[in-house]
């Protein structure tokens, strides 16, 4: 059975149902002749099967469902009437079909059923109602065929006899004799035993007497049982019906719970044993439970390939598709929302991403394409990931057409982001491909890509590197998944934060290890390396706890590393992530709620808007993660710097004294005084330009918006309004002089540009006097 | 004459009334587990058999102080808009059936939040009930403030 391909088992197993329902249409139909809906659905289910057989080579059983499906269209045509005769034909005709399948599902052949009579007999049947249409005289024959009374028909039983296999259990003694796991003459004096009135099972008295394995003996009963076919192992659920269940075993491990609770305190060690065998129970079920529910993302790609061989080969090009992470498994209703999108990326990237062979060989890459999928857990989500290898976005012709299109304006391109280019090619209605191919380039696609994944609460991205491929990644949440998760105390609550993300624990006693400040920015030294981090308590808005006795969990979410400074971590589990109502989705901190052991709710951290929120905008991040690799294999260990533009200068701001980085419409800055402010987050957000501070007077530049870096300490921020985030660098030279300007610290040359390095703490001072002093009060608080 | 059936509660001293086929069940909880960041009026998320409900405080939703969630709350569970969603209430009233002609728009002189949530005044012997829109009673992004 294993070896079958799985198409041929989907045929089987769908077959099996079809049959069963011809069965009862086909009984249902003798009631009641006239009906005309009946004869069509039959007749639908064996074209159905027919037209299967065939595609899949069957050519005995296609041409067996060919005649049961000529007696159909008779009966439809209304050319013959429905006769218990004309049903009993077909029902021997399904019955030969089903012997067929039976015969496929063993051997993988058609084997030797005899349907030539059950063809003739069709035949017969459709000759003599046209030529006679005397049913009545029919009748008794096909009767008395059932009942078995000599006729011609009779050679081969209407209904052929059941398979062998099934019914006829070999006796447990002549198995365990024959795989040697008994002496015959043992089995022989247990049987004399069972003669003489021993009333225990075969098995039993051998193993009572010490003649054979426990093993074996159970191994000889499995073998005993006929193995269950296709039809039979596999059933369809509502998965209504699954999710009711789901919840019941929910509230059960809350019952036992209580239960386990409340016995432990009798100390009855007999109550405590059944409360926790009870338990053990409970929690099986419940996994079992859940496992229905979830589905290797692998039954959504297996009709992939097949998918990229056709359409490189249409296209003539050369494509290897390679998976990685088949076995990650999905809800399956999330696996069914899944399908369509990627299998539109999939097409797509085959069209558009991949180039043809002749292209690629003269870009020096070999001529055949790379296609991978991949798919992992990551920080609470699943993502997959369809990458090729081939040309990549051409992102000046996306921002050309996004013009065209009146999407973006010229005058903003110059101050994006490459991968905010790259990602209006979600917009609907849009298309670069040169030209529209039956495949893809109509303009319709990936903007339902999009739609379709943020239906489900997902998110989907794209990065691309010219001539090198593109990466479409695809973040689907786990509403129903069950995930491995840590849960920890900050404050008075506890909140749930999902393994996968968690990378190591580091505990903080604040003798040998210690939370340090960089200019206001907790920081903790991992392994020699700072390690940036977010104190829970304070990204939630509740009271900041101190900095010794507590615990670091470094955490790694799309690409970034950083510390969450909780209380306490109490344990792993399991948890069931439960959708948090719409009205939470705006806060973004909760990837959704799960009840915990003790029954109540907890909520579960989305890692990723946490590191988001917290700390530095994801490209800046992301570069600053590039950037410092590219440090690493420099060796190169000088601070990192943010790089902005500001009129014709470069101006450089250590990067650890950076808490975000933010656009703000221009319509939003209003005035207070003589002062620039924003609203941000229920504050007034205090803005310097650079420009007028470094007496950079120029051109102000155009477009809607502003680009700032925004500092925080404590309840206070500034911002800093540049005129654009060029990189984030690594300042190894050392080729740096003192400035003699004001509000610089020095220059210095960066990537081969002369860069002014900022005074922070004068800019700051500049945006808001009162910035430190407050600040420092603070801190005597907290010591004191 | 129409009638409808009301189920009452009282909050601040105040009886309320939602028409009893909104309501899916009434019950005493007292476990609440807090939602930094959430609007005020959320008062909490509980565990309902197995599902998360948010409690919504209508103290908060009338404009009065939080009401402290400690020991055994009452709250009325709404069907709701696809699921759920809990009233937080001080104490449950009987089930009432209110001819159409106890019927009053909300007085004039009602302003407030409250006047927001109120469609109508019933009276009552001795005491007055206002009928809550149930959608705005939940709506946790109405400006409370």
């Amino acid at each position: 059975m294993e070896d079958l391909g799985e198409i041929v088992g989907e045929f089987l197993m769908e077959s099996h149902e079809n049959l069963d329902q011809i069965d009862r249409d086909l009984v249902q139909l003798e009631q009641d002749p006239s009906s005309r809906d009946l004869i069509s659905r039959i007749f639908r289910a064996i074209h159905t099967i027919k037209g299967t057989s065939g595609f899949l080579a069957f050519s005995r059983l296609e041409k067996l469902a060919h005649a049961g499906e000529s007696l159909l269209s008779k009966l439809r045509d209304g050319v013959m009437p429905v006769t218990p005769t004309t049903i009993t034909t077909l029902l021997a005709t399904i019955d030969g079909v089903r012997s067929i399948l039976a015969a496929i599902e063993e051997t993988q052949a058609e084997g030797d059923v005899d349907i030539d009579t059950i063809i003739a007999q069709v035949n017969a049947q459709m000759n003599s109602g046209e030529a006679a249409a005397a049913p009545a005289a029919e009748a008794p024959a096909g009767e008395t065929a059932e009942a078995g009374t000599p006729q011609s028909l009779d050679e081969t039983p209407a209904r052929p006899a059941p398979e062998p296999v099934e019914n006829q259990r070999k006796p447990i003694g002549e198995i365990l004799v024959e795989t040697g796991a008994a002496q015959a003459s043992d089995v022989g004096s247990a049987l004399a035993q069972q003669i003489e009135g021993d009333e225990r099972k075969l098995g039993t008295i051998l193993l009572d007497e010490g003649k054979a394995q426990p093993a074996a003996v159970s191994e000889a009963l499995q073998a005993q049982t006929p193995k269950r076919s296709i039809a039979d192992s596999a059933i369809r659920v509502d998965v209504d019906l699954l999710d009711t269940l789901m919840n019941m075993v929910g509230e059960l491990v809350l019952a036992r719970n209580q239960l386990v609770r409340g016995v432990m305190e009798t100390g009855d060690a007999t109550l405590v044993r059944s409360a926790q065998r009870l338990g053990m129970i409970t929690s099986e079920l419940q996994e079992g439970i859940m496992k229905t529910r979830m589905q290797p993302i692998e039954h959504i790609w297996s009709k992939l390939p097949r998918v990229v061989r056709d359409l490189s080969q249409s296209l003539g090009k050369q494509v290897q598709l390679v998976m990685e992470g088949k076995e990650t498994e999905l809800d399956r209703s999330l696996l069914e929302a899944v399908k369509d999108p990627l299998t539109h990326l999939v097409r797509n990237a085959v069209d558009h991403g991949i180039e043809d062979p002749e292209t690629r060989t003269a870009a020096g890459k070999i001529a055949e394409g790379k296609l991978t999928l991949r798919a992992y857990h990551e920080g609470g989500h699943v993502a997959v990931e369809v990458a090729d290898d081939g040309a990549g976005l051409n992102v000046e012709r996306i921002a050309q057409k996004a013009v065209e299109n009146g999407l973006l304006r010229a005058d903003q391109i110059a101050s994006m982001d490459k991968r905010d280019i790259m990602a209006m090619v979600f917009q609907p209605g849009f298309s670069t491909a040169a030209k529209v191919t039956n495949v893809s380039g109509r303009g319709v696609g990936m903007d339902v890509v999009k739609t379709n994944i943020e239906n489900i609460g997902g998110a989907v991205s794209v990065d691309s590197t010219p001539g090198q491929g593109t990466v479409w990644r695809l973040t689907i949440p786990l509403t129903l998944a069950i995930i491995q998760a840590l849960t920890v105390d900050c404050g008075e609550q506890r909140y749930v934060v999902p393994q996968v993300a968690v990378l190591e624990l580091v505990f903080i006693d604040g003798q040998s290890t210690k939370i340090e400040y960089a200019s206001g920015a907790p920081v903790y030294r991992l392994r020699g390396k700072l390690l940036p981090l977010v104190r829970l308590d304070r990204a939630l808005g509740l009271e900041v706890g101190g900095d010794q006795g507590v615990y670091i969990m470094v955490l790694q979410a799309d690409g970034r590393r950083f510390g969450l400074v909780v209380d306490r971590v109490l344990n792993t589990e399991e948890v069931v992530v439960k959708a948090l109502n719409s009205r939470f989705k705006d806060i973004g901190l909760y990837a959704g709620a799960t009840i915990l052991g003790d029954g109540k709710v907890g909520l579960i951290l989305d890692v990723s808007s946490l590191a988001r929120r917290s700390h530095l905008a994801p490209d800046a991040e992301r570069q600053n993660l590039e950037a410092s690799a590219r440090a690493a294999k420099g060796g190169g260990t000088g601070e990192r710097l943010l790089v902005t533009a500001v009129g014709e200068r470069r101006v450089a701001i250590p990067l650890d004294t950076v808490t975000r980085l933010e656009e703000f419409p221009r319509e939003r800055i209003e005035h207070a005084g003589s002062r620039e402010v924003v609203q941000y987050r229920g504050q007034i957000l205090p803005l310097v330009r650079l420009s007028h501070l470094l007496g950079a007077y120029g051109e102000e530049p155009e477009g809607d918006t502003v680009s700032v870096v925004v500092y925080s300490e404590g309840a206070r921020s500034v911002a800093l309004v540049v005129d654009r985030i060029v990189d984030i660098a690594e300042n190894s030279t050392t080729a740096r002089r003192d400035a003699e300007e004001d509000g610089l610290v020095g220059t210095a040359v960066i990537q081969q540009r002369v860069t002014e390095l900022l005074d922070v703490r004068r800019a700051i001072l500049a945006a808001d006097p009162n910035f430190y002093t407050d600040l420092e009060n603070d801190e005597l608080l907290v010591e004191a | 004459m129409a009638s409808r059936q009301f189920a009452t509660f009282e909050v601040a001293d105040q009886l309320f009334g939602v028409e009893v086929h909104t309501v899916q069940e009434v019950l005493s909880y007292n476990e609440y587990t807090p939602v930094p960041l959430a609007p005020p009026a959320i008062g909490g998320l509980f565990n309902l058999r197995g599902q998360v409900i948010a409690a919504v405080d209508l103290r908060v939703q009338l404009g009065l102080e939080r009401k402290e969630l400690e020991g055994p709350v009452m709250n009325v569970i709404l069907r709701g808009d696809g699921e759920p969603v809990s009233l937080v209430v001080d104490r449950i009233g009987e089930v009432v059936d209110l001819d159409d002609d106890t019927f009053e728009p909300p007085p004039v002189t009602l302003s407030g939040p409250t006047r927001d949530l109120v469609v109508g005044t019933f009276k009552l012997d001795g005491r007055l009930m206002l009928a809550l829109d149930v959608n705005a009673a939940v709506d946790t992004y109405r400006a409370t403030t």
